[in-house]
């Protein structure tokens, strides 16, 4: 039974490749019929959080080491292409190509970080992020390199004013749909099941041969690179670094909750969670001045999900559809199986009784 | 310069003292519960903000403020306890449990913004701003008393702890919560007291810190968090001798660096938290196996 539910009948699989290549082609189209600036700047930034929503769950959700700090490497990711951008007079269209120079250097930053931080698990690993975060916050202040608390503005690039989203649009939903694809790839290769043995027993896998450093370490970067093309890719879109902004302790937050939301450790659900989430978040804040309504409403809704759909919607929803599915055969089946069940009830009462 | 020295080394060693306690709340509930209260920080600041009420609208004194915002923070912390921890089980509780208190501290600091916007504000009293002249160091009257009265407050800890049935309770579940339910003791029952108390202490600590700060905002409470983290990794999660150790050690590195660096003082805390980590992963007074992990 188990077995069957593992492996997806053909007609499941085939419904599955429909459903992501409809979801591709709304997504495409969507600009074309939404032309508003405001709701394709919401749909740009939601479609960069599915990218780090996937991009943490690649790492976290896969190996179970919850990361709080991946605001670092979306923040070095941002400030480099700044900086960057900067430095070598890069602006206009160009400035796109520095985004995977942006994920290498996060990715550079995370291998000493991971080297430091996977030593340790579970509480003190989480703990150690957070105050890997609080480094680069205070860095990110107080560095010239940065601008310190006043900041630094990228290069704005000369699209026209009506459909200046659009190149942002695209290459987000390219990245997206890239994110997704190797989260899927790294999920049922050899790596993603040896992230997953760590995840569920490490000294077990350890044992059994999966050298456990390596591999966390080359999910983490992994992870950071596409966080850090994310951060730039960002930064370049909203046009401003300040250090406050973009290493955010709300921004780790989120994207756990995106995850957490739609499912941890699934591919459905981060994307799931970034799609609901973030336009909801956005819509808050352009609606309700201050800050703290949405912070109030934000904690209560993750109150109620991890009380209640501890395991993502996702899941959550898997299992209500499949006790649903189960309950239809069940009647089908009831009419002809009534009799044997009741025999059999007759023998185990017989056997009981002698 | 050396004076300066001298007069740094004093007042950090004072100012430990308050961190120490509120480290001592959190690593307690780490030792009880195996979870880390990251709400920790914005207690501490909710405990100010009480202390600021009376004070400012009612006219009590602070000391005589912690006879009601200490019971009202034990009873916060139960509550919140009740609600939002007790329900998590299961193999993902350690991160739901961490989120859980994540999203309360997001409430709260929330709200914190709703009833007293982002000004700075700090607490008054007579103490807060004169100074004595004790063993040729002015040090600020406020920080003797605070340091005294973190160390009556640890000192009632350790007394509970090592002296009452109760406190027995909780180092047996702190040691294994399983025998220690067998041998009959309600380890729900200890969770959420231990909870409350190590809530509790943050009623005091607030009260210190917003005193000895320059001013507080709701948004302090991450500088605080992250502050007591540190301490507790440092330390060694579940070791409250250890943590006490740790926080004056830190509060003291910090003010020595001041006197050069006041921009990168805060970074002495996690840079000696990622030193001795390399080192040593558990933490200096932590033992390798104190929860199987």
């Amino acid at each position: 039974m188990k077995f069957a539910a593992a492996l997806p009948s053909q007609r499941q699989a085939v419904a599955q490749v429909a459903g992501v290549l409809v979801l591709i082609a709304a997504a495409v189209v969507f600009p074309l019929v939404f032309t508003n600036p405001t709701v394709t700047n919401f749909a740009v930034i939601t479609l960069i959080f599915v990218c780090v929503a996937s991009a943490w769950n690649l790492f976290s959700g896969f190996s179970g080491y919850l990361s709080l700090g991946h605001a670092v490497f979306y923040g070095t990711g941002a400030y480099f292409l700044v900086v960057a951008a900067k430095d070598w007079n890069v602006s206009g269209v160009a400035v796109f190509w520095l985004l995977p120079l942006a994920g290498l250097v996060a990715a550079i930053v995370a291998v000493p970080l991971g080297l430091i931080a996977l030593r340790v698990r579970r509480h003190t690993f989480v703990v150690i992020t957070i105050a890997f975060f609080f480094i680069a916050q205070l860095a990110a202040s107080n560095l010239k390199v940065t601008g310190g608390s006043s900041g630094l503005l990228p290069p704005v690039p000369n699209f026209a004013p009506a459909t200046f989203n659009d190149p942002f649009y695209y290459l987000a939903l390219v990245m997206a749909v890239l994110t997704v694809a190797v989260a899927w790839q790294v999920r049922r290769s050899r790596f993603g099941l040896q992230l997953r043995a760590i995840r569920d027993d490490e000294d077990r896998a350890a044992g059994l041969g999966v050298r456990t450093m390596p591999v966390k370490l080359a999910a983490l970067v992994l992870s950071a690179f596409i966080t850090g093309m994310a951060g730039g890719l960002w930064v370049f879109f909203i046009g401003e670094a300040f250090p406050q902004f973009v290493f955010d302790p709300l921004f780790d937050l989120a994207v756990v909750f995106m995850a957490f939301f739609g499912g941890l450790g699934t591919l459905a659900g981060p994307v799931l969670g970034a799609l609901v989430l973030e336009p909801a978040q956005l819509y808050l804040n352009l609606q309700g001045g201050n800050g703290y309504e949405s912070e109030i409403l934000f904690g209560a809704l993750f109150l109620v999900v991890i009380l209640f759909l501890p395991r993502g919607v996702i899941p959550t929803g898997g299992e209500y559809l499949r006790a649903y599915r189960a309950r239809l055969d069940r009647s089908k089946e009831d009419s002809s199986e009534s009799e044997m069940a009741a025999d059999s009830a007759g023998t185990s009462v017989k056997g009981g009784v002698s | 310069m050396a004076n300066q020295i001298a007069q740094a080394i004093a007042a950090g060693i004072l100012g430990g003292g308050v961190y120490a306690l509120m480290a001592a709340g959190l690593t307690l509930i780490f030792g009880v519960l195996d979870i880390i209260n990251v709400a920790q920080g914005i207690f501490v600041v909710l405990g100010a903000y009480l202390s600021y009420v009376l004070s400012v609208h009612l006219h009590i004194d602070l000391f005589v403020g912690l006879l009601i915002t200490v019971p009202s923070m034990f009873i916060i912390g139960i509550v919140i306890y009740w609600l939002f921890i007790r329900p998590l089980r299961g193999a993902e509780r350690t991160s739901m449990t961490l989120l859980a208190c994540f999203a309360v501290a997001l409430i709260i600091e929330g709200i914190l913004y709703r009833e007293f916007g982002s000004n700075y504000v700090s607490l008054k009293a007579w103490y807060t701003t004169k100074s004595v002249h004790v063993f040729g160091f002015y040090l600020p009257v406020i920080y003797v008393l605070g340091f005294a009265l973190a160390v009556v407050a640890i000192g009632l800890i350790y007394l509970m702890l090592y002296r009452t049935k109760f406190g027995r309770a909780v180092r047996a579940t702190m040691q294994n919560p399983t025998a220690a339910r067998l041998v009959g003791i309600d380890v729900n029952r200890v969770a959420a007291l231990t909870f409350g108390v190590g809530t509790a202490v943050t009623a005091i600590g607030g009260m210190v810190f917003g005193a000895i700060s320059g001013g507080f905002t709701p948004n302090s409470g991450y500088d605080l968090i992250s502050r007591l983290l540190a301490i507790v990794i440092l330390a060694g999660m579940g070791s409250i001798g250890g943590a006490l150790v740790a926080a004056v050690f830190m509060t003291t590195a910090e003010a020595v660096v001041d006197i050069w660096q006041p921009t990168w003082s805060v970074a002495v805390f996690y840079l000696a938290m990622v030193i001795i980590l390399t080192v040593r992963p558990q933490g200096i007074f932590g033992r390798a196996g104190v929860r199987a992990q």
